[in-house]
């Protein structure tokens, strides 16, 4: 989740109100924010997803300043028309085709504050943008365009500019193959036949969203009073929204802010749009959910703190709030206000009957009987190699595979428990012996009649490995388990790669095979560089479970 | 101490060694005269000293021992009287080699020691470089040198003992590569004590003490009338080790019987899922970075899975407007394909999705909770683990509210050894509100994060369950408080499987 840095000594400024330090970290820890550090000059605070607009500092100050009663309610931010032009193309339908607009003038910049813009740009296009997939914005020096702006695509061969960082004037398709971002966001325009790009009046390309800037009109200065910015994306209801956020943190940077005329095809659009949604609230509800007992003056109160306007009845939601889907949002937004420290704690009496897994339970009775005979357990890994569970043990086996692990060491997904002790005991050679170990754990394979295509069965294995391990060793612990549940069973011969010839048999009940035991195959014992004896066996608990259900 | 008292107490090793001691104070003789290994009379040795019997003094001794190069030459000669005997007239150097066998090297240690004992003259014979004889040589030859005597001399020898002409045999051997060892030696020099003396002139008999009771004894009943000789009851033993649970199945174990004593019942599931049940049913949008291939393992083959057809209907609403909930959902378009996507479960609320939609209306208030294994895309290392254990739970109940969420997990943390709980607000898709639960860590002194919790959107409930009505929910690590209780530093040695640590491992006991 992204942290934000921001300057004590601004942030101090926009709040309007200077806290004491540990009072200061209270506050920002029951917002609804993770503060990660504060110092002599900084804050690093991590903001929640939901709160896209908190990423600036602007945008922090002004949710703090409301929390802690400083300056609470809904903030007017006027906005003048400036009768600007903005003509949206039929061309950019299939590439990009939504873009909202602004200006915003009288500001002044210094390094600081063009560090605080671009930052709050980028911070947008990681969270709330997607990596720029749903949103990419621009802002721009107004004084170098000439209105109106048209935004079009065109075959990138025809779009030649020079890029922001880049050394000189390159085709479309060139910045894609040489500057670095465009390789880092190319892959946004894979496969389209017509690029977007921003156009003044001059034919000066301002930007070819969501890639990059113009170097000559793109880039803001020291010297830049004015600027133009747009959002460019897939949803126009978003795009407002960020444009929403981009522009009141420049208003609190002592901006004005202007509207521009969208001309999409036949269809005008005024943005930016910053009258409030109003959003009936419903207190009974809120109250039930969260135990409490306010009126509609309480809950006036509440919202207020937390930048809510409030009117007869009706919440006034900032237009730069994108997380308000449900009375349930309103909820939270009070229930942060109230302050989470201040809900009791209530053991409500609800007569309920507690109630443990049968299985669960079977699977600790198995453990608990394997204890008594003297086994330490284990606790093992579900994801392996194939190395692990197939080279090693000499078999071959058609195990489930990851798509996507970023290791080799976990790639695919346990078929047998025996690997997981023996690589146990190849781990262990320099202690004591002997070494009676167990593990119980989850093993996979494909199954078409299983919704997921996957049958997962929970399996024990359990091994001995000493000087003098062998196949009555072994045995006589599968035949206590066995007798111990009051059941029979039978062991046949079968022939298995891990183990010696002759050594190796499947345990049934009811015809139903269960396990496998024997003695490993040295060749086996030699992969994993073992030079003790191990003999074990693997057992189906599900399926044994299942079993002892049907009897 | 009265010295019946401490008679009794002997142990047939004491018994053998003490009497001894009135003679000697030589370990090896001691070690002869009892006829024990040298371990056994340094056990006695230590017993007697513990009851202050006998007292140790330590002496360090220099112990000159032969080296590799020592023993060679204590066997065929030194190089130097080798390479003399060699010679006959002026002999080249190749010669010489051929002839005794010496390496490169201790024909220049040869040559260096002969010359200085002007026992040759080298020159030259044709080009070839060569020696020759002298006078003083040939005299030489028919003495025993004194490092030839030294050598001879067994074995290790103490550097305290030896003649003047000895050690300066040593010294020259010394300088030269691995013929001699020198090394410092700890040796223990027995002396009675006080008690002692008193004890032996009492006299250490060993007709009347027993020293382990057998059948034939009792059968007999020859054990009456003697004693049995007395055991230091406060000694240590050697460890034994026996069977035992992992850490991680008994922290379970104490884990799941707290919430079976507040009335809830356990849930169990698969470890595979599609992203229906994992994310689309608690609401998560397709598009968020939750599901993102860096945090998630997907299957490969098979890569999708079957998802209910009518739920998945009502899912999609949810996820696109809200369906009948009054939210406006997330406004984008749900996929279906997106939604059937295989991956391990990244955390165990799909199990409470599952379960509210298994529950009908007349089954309320339900109360589940799950310890399941999650798995995240991760890499291993000493902070992060890619399979993990949380504890979830929930509370369907139409009564339900946020306090009831605090009060229920203050309950669970009380018995879990923290007392103080509190929540911050926190962001999870699926709650509203969501809380961080931090609990306070007494020896710590701080605030601790523990899990999140909430009550369910209602965008998650109403499709699953039908209706509306308060979910409380939350999960919590395991791992975490296991590294707590057993003080691990890294999270990996919780599945380490050491034997050793496993053996020594303190039982699960809050």
């Amino acid at each position: 989740m992204p942290t934000i840095n921001i300057s004590r000594k601004v942030f101090e400024q926009l709040v309007g109100k200077k806290l004491p330090e540990d009072k200061l970290k209270d506050r920002i820890s029951y917002l609804g924010t993770d503060l990660d550090e504060v110092n002599k000059d900084e804050i690093i605070v991590e903001i929640f997803p939901n709160r896209p607009d908190m990423l600036s500092v602007q945008g922090f100050s002004r949710a703090f300043s409301s929390f802690i009663g400083h300056k609470t309610g809904l903030r007017d931010y006027p906005v003048e028309k400036s009768g600007e032009k903005v003509i949206i193309e039929d061309s950019v339908k299939d590439v990009r085709p939504y873009t909202a607009c602004a200006i915003v003038r009288g500001l002044s910049f210094d390094d600081e504050k063009i560090k605080e813009v671009i930052d709050i740009q980028e911070k947008l296009h990681i969270t709330y943008g997607r990596h720029r997939k749903k949103i990419a914005i621009g802002i721009y020096p107004l004084e170098k365009i000439k209105m109106p702006i048209r935004y079009m695509a065109k075959k990138p061969e025809e779009i030649r500019f020079h890029p922001l960082e880049g050394k000189k004037e390159m085709t479309a398709r060139q910045i894609l193959e040489q500057h670095p971002t465009g390789k880092e966001y190319g892959y946004l325009l894979e496969g389209k036949k017509l690029f977007p790009i921003f156009v003044d009046a001059n034919n000066q390309v301002l930007s070819m969203p969501p890639i990059i800037n113009s170097h000559n009109v793109g880039k803001i200065s020291e010297d830049t009073k004015d600027v133009f910015i747009e959002c460019s994306g897939f949803d126009f209801s978003i795009l407002k929204k960020c444009l929403n956020m981009i522009v009141t943190a420049l208003y609190e940077m002592g901006g004005k802010i202007y509207s521009m005329e969208l001309h999409y095809g036949g269809r005008k659009h005024t943005t930016p749009d910053l009258a409030p949604e109003e959003i009936k609230l419903d207190i009974p509800y809120i109250n039930r959910l969260l135990g409490l007992n306010l009126n509609e003056a309480g809950a006036k109160k509440c919202l207020e703190r937390m930048g809510h306007g409030c009117k007869s009845g009706k919440v006034l939601v900032p237009a730069y709030r994108t997380d308000i889907l449900h009375q349930a949002d309103f909820a939270e937004d009070i229930a942060i206000a109230f302050g989470y420290e201040n809900f009791e704690h209530i053991i409500p009496n609800v007569a309920t009957i507690g109630q443990e897994d049968r299985f669960e339970d079977f699977k600790n009775k198995i453990a608990g009987l394997l204890t008594g005979l003297g086994f330490i357990e284990a606790s093992t890994y579900s994801l392996s190699n194939e190395q692990l569970q197939s080279s090693r043990m000499n078999l071959k086996i058609d195990a489930i595979r990851l798509s996507n692990s970023i290791s080799q060491e976990y790639d695919i997904l346990r078929a047998w428990m025996v690997p997981s002790i023996i690589e146990i005991f190849s781990k262990n050679k320099h202690h004591e012996y002997p070494q009676n170990i167990f593990a119980i754990g989850r093993v996979f394979s494909k199954d078409i009649r299983e919704e997921a295509g996957i049958r997962e069965a929970d399996r024990i294995a359990v091994g001995i490995c000493h000087e003098k391990s062998d196949y009555t060793g072994i045995r006589q612990v599968l035949d206590y388990l066995f007798s111990s549940l009051g059941m029979k069973y039978d062991v046949k011969e079968i022939l298995h790669d891990s183990f010696i010839e002759g050594r190796v048999g499947r345990a049934s009940v009811h015809g139903k095979e269960v396990a496998y035991i024997g003695e490993i195959s040295p060749a086996v014992l030699e992969n994993w560089q073992l030079t003790m004896p191990v003999a074990v066996f693997e057992l189906n608990l599900t399926g044994l479970f299942e079993a002892m259900e049907k009897k | 101490m009265d010295t019946d008292r401490l008679a009794a107490g002997l142990h047939p090793l004491e018994r053998k060694v003490l009497p001894l001691l009135a003679k000697t104070n030589s370990f090896s003789v001691i070690m002869k005269e009892a006829g024990l290994k040298d371990l056994e009379v340094m056990r006695a040795l230590q017993w007697l000293q513990n009851k202050k019997i006998i007292g140790l003094n330590k002496e360090f001794r220099e112990m000159v021992s032969l080296d590799t190069n020592g023993d060679k030459y204590k066997n065929h000669g030194l190089p130097e009287r080798n390479f003399l005997k060699a010679l006959e007239g002026k002999t080249a150097l190749s010669e010489i080699a051929k002839k005794t066998g010496l390496e490169r090297e201790e024909i220049g240690i040869s040559i260096g020691a002969l010359k200085q004992k002007a026992a040759i003259n080298v020159g030259k014979e044709g080009s070839e470089p060569a020696a020759e004889i002298t006078e003083q040589g040939k005299a030489l030859l028919k003495k025993e040198w004194l490092e030839e005597k030294f050598l001879k001399k067994t074995f290790p020898v103490d550097v305290k003992s030896l003649s003047p002409e000895e050690k300066f045999a040593l010294e020259s051997l010394k300088k030269r590569r691995e013929i001699v060892k020198v090394s410092v030696v700890k040796e223990v020099i027995p002396h009675l004590t006080d008690i002692g003396k008193k004890l032996i002139k009492s006299g250490v008999k060993s007709e009347n003490v027993i020293e382990s009771l057998t059948p034939e004894m009792l059968k007999s009943s020859t054990w009456k009338n003697k004693k049995f000789r007395h055991y230091d009851v406060s000694i240590n033993v050697p460890k034994i080790s026996g069977g035992k649970r992992h850490f991680v199945p008994q922290a379970i174990e104490y884990i799941k019987s707290i919430w079976l004593d507040l009335g809830f019942r356990e849930m169990t599931g698969n470890y595979v899922q599609t992203a229906f049940w994992d994310l689309d049913a608690l609401f998560v949008p397709q598009d968020h970075p939750a599901r993102d291939m860096q945090d998630t393992f997907y299957i490969k083959d098979p890569s999708e899975g079957k998802i209910p057809a009518e739920l998945s209907k009502k899912v999609k609403a949810s996820h696109e407007n809200g369906w009948t909930t009054g939210s406006k959902g997330w406004q984008y378009e749900w996929s279906e394909k997106e939604a059937k996507r295989l991956m391990m479960i990244t955390h165990d609320t799909f199990l409470s999705a599952k379960t509210l939609a298994s529950t009908k209306k007349e089954d309320l208030p339900i109360k589940t909770f799950q310890i399941m294994r999650v798995f995240r895309n991760e890499s291993l290392s000493w902070k992060s683990l890619f399979e993990f254990h949380q504890v979830g739970g929930i509370v369907v109940d139409p009564n339900a509210n946020f306090k009831h969420l605090k009060g229920y997990l203050k309950q669970f943390f009380a018995k879990m050894g923290f007392p103080d709980v509190r929540i911050r607000p926190a962001h999870f898709p699926y709650t509203e509100p969501s809380a961080e639960i931090d609990v306070w860590h007494p020896a710590k002194k701080q605030w601790v994060e523990l899990g999140g919790c909430g009550i369910f959107r209602p965008e998650m409930v109403k499709p699953l369950l039908g209706f509306e009505c308060p979910v409380l929910a939350w999960g919590i690590g395991l791992e975490r408080t296991i590294m707590e209780y057993y003080g691990f530093q890294d999270v990996r040695d919780v599945y380490r499987n050491d034997l050793r640590q496993l053996r020594e491992s303190k039982l699960w006991m809050k």
